[in-house]
């Protein structure tokens, strides 16, 4: 989170010109040894404590080779992004691909034997907050504008500006820009929000879609 | 870097004595990584295994076949979905906060996470490549009748399509309608119809005699 200013190559809701989506028969789990080991060093590492998911997140999608990049390939890096910016891994490192200076303390180490319970307790976002709740089901609410490189936000482009309805309530949780840029879980009410096709894209979309997306409370303005 | 190679006990035989760049690339991250101590070489290996074998769309079969077969599971699933799939012990990473949302005659619902790949990994496993990729995070918001023939189904022109957009922590999971012929099957038979695609929203349960 320097002065260079943000960019998210992720954000691809909507977009046109992307293709046809092309699934395929009797797909493995893995396509290539390295990707289980990419998953597993992910996984391994966001259980160190050394970051959070929302800055995992915004490493992954400010990569400007995003588009042309394999989902684990836009994993990888945005680790190696994360242990460079750390001091957890070196140039030095890297370069001898070995551990060449002495390692950094971490909160946590995920050890083999701790792996079922790590994963079945997961990582709830569920908080308390003082503030009241704000908007509630049947409410119309519009979404804040918001500059084209804000950092890391989950208030999708194809869905800023707009007029939807609250149709789910989920308490408070950790509010994921507030936690990317590291300043803290600040939590805030989330809702989901669904907006008519036609609101989003235009008179020539389909009448019969909707679409939700999962919304904080700062997104949202009385409409 | 070949004796390293050689360390690996996979498949790759003298035909395979060159490294792609990404197994190159990760190889060296995890050797850097377990030298440093920040992780356990036999995690990976559990954390893998737990991938490849335990987790996956079998689960979410489980839960929808239970939901169709059981009428107060069905509207417990509705009202606390995280609390109904944990009572079939599937919890955890990627599914803390889980919403159960369901078909009917006329609604159709579809998930998607157009940010990044956000999927519920306690019941349906790892996502497909398809679902991560930019064409279906781009599509299904905008067109999601048009990604429904890139998988080969059809809708009644007017039902209604309700598409999520997994933006936060919350996940969801299709409960895709139960297949016509099916009366007074078990759960166990049920599971059979639930196919991934259907608790993603690209595809619909298998009719009982494409199983059959």
């Amino acid at each position: 989170m320097s002065g260079a200013a943000y960019v998210n190559h992720a954000d691809l809701g909507g977009r046109l010109g992307l293709g046809n989506v092309e699934p395929e028969a009797n797909e493995p789990w893995f396509h290539a040894d390295w990707e289980k080991r990419a998953l597993a060093l992910t996984l391994a590492m966001g259980a160190t404590g050394a970051w959070t998911i929302d800055q995992s997140r915004a490493a992954r999608e400010q990569q400007p080779g995003y588009l042309g990049m394999s989902y684990y390939e836009v994993w990888t890096g945005g680790m190696e992004r994360l242990l460079a910016d750390r001091g957890l891994v070196t140039a030095a490192d890297t370069a001898a691909g070995h551990a060449v200076d002495p390692a950094k303390p971490l909160p946590r180490k995920l050890l083999a034997e701790n792996v079922p319970a790590t994963l079945a307790r997961g990582g709830p976002t569920g908080r308390e907050t003082g503030e009241a709740q704000r908007f509630h089901v049947g409410d119309r609410v519009r979404t804040v504008e918001m500059p084209e490189q804000i950092g890391h936000t989950r208030l999708p482009r194809y869905v800023r500006g707009k007029t939807g309805t609250v149709v789910l309530t989920h308490g408070a949780h950790v509010f994921a820009d507030s936690s990317a840029a590291g300043t803290g879980e600040a939590p805030q009410w989330l809702y989901t929000v669904r907006f008519s096709a036609h609101d989003l894209f235009g008179p020539e979309a389909d009448p019969s879609v909707s679409v939700s997306v999962d919304a904080w409370d700062s997104y949202l303005m009385p409409a | 870097m070949h004796d390293d190679h050689h360390h690996h006990d996979h498949d790759h035989d003298h035909d395979h004595s060159e490294l792609s760049p990404m197994d190159a690339r990760v190889r060296a991250l995890e050797t850097i990584l377990v030298e440093k101590g920040y992780v356990d070489p036999a995690a990976l290996d559990v954390l893998i295994e737990t991938y490849e074998t335990k987790v996956g769309p079998h689960n979410g079969a489980r839960v929808v076949a239970k939901a169709w077969a059981d009428p107060a599971y069905h509207a417990r699933l509705l009202k606390d979905a995280t609390s109904a799939i944990g009572e079939l012990g599937f919890v955890g990473r990627q599914g803390e906060h889980m919403v159960a949302v369901e078909n009917t005659s006329g609604t159709h619902n579809m998930v998607v996470c157009t940010l990044c790949s956000c999927y519920p990994w306690p019941v349906l496993g790892l996502p497909p490549v398809w679902y991560k990729s930019a064409p279906y995070r781009a599509k299904a918001v905008r067109d999601p009748r048009g990604v429904l023939a890139d998988f080969g189904v059809t809708l009644p022109a007017g039902k209604e399509i309700k598409v999520w957009d997994s933006t936060a922590e919350v996940r969801y999971l299709v409960l895709p309608e139960r297949p016509a012929g099916t009366e007074g099957w078990d759960e166990a038979r049920l599971a059979t119809l639930v196919t991934r695609d259907s608790m993603i929203g690209t595809g619909l349960a298998s009719a009982p005699e494409a199983v059959a």
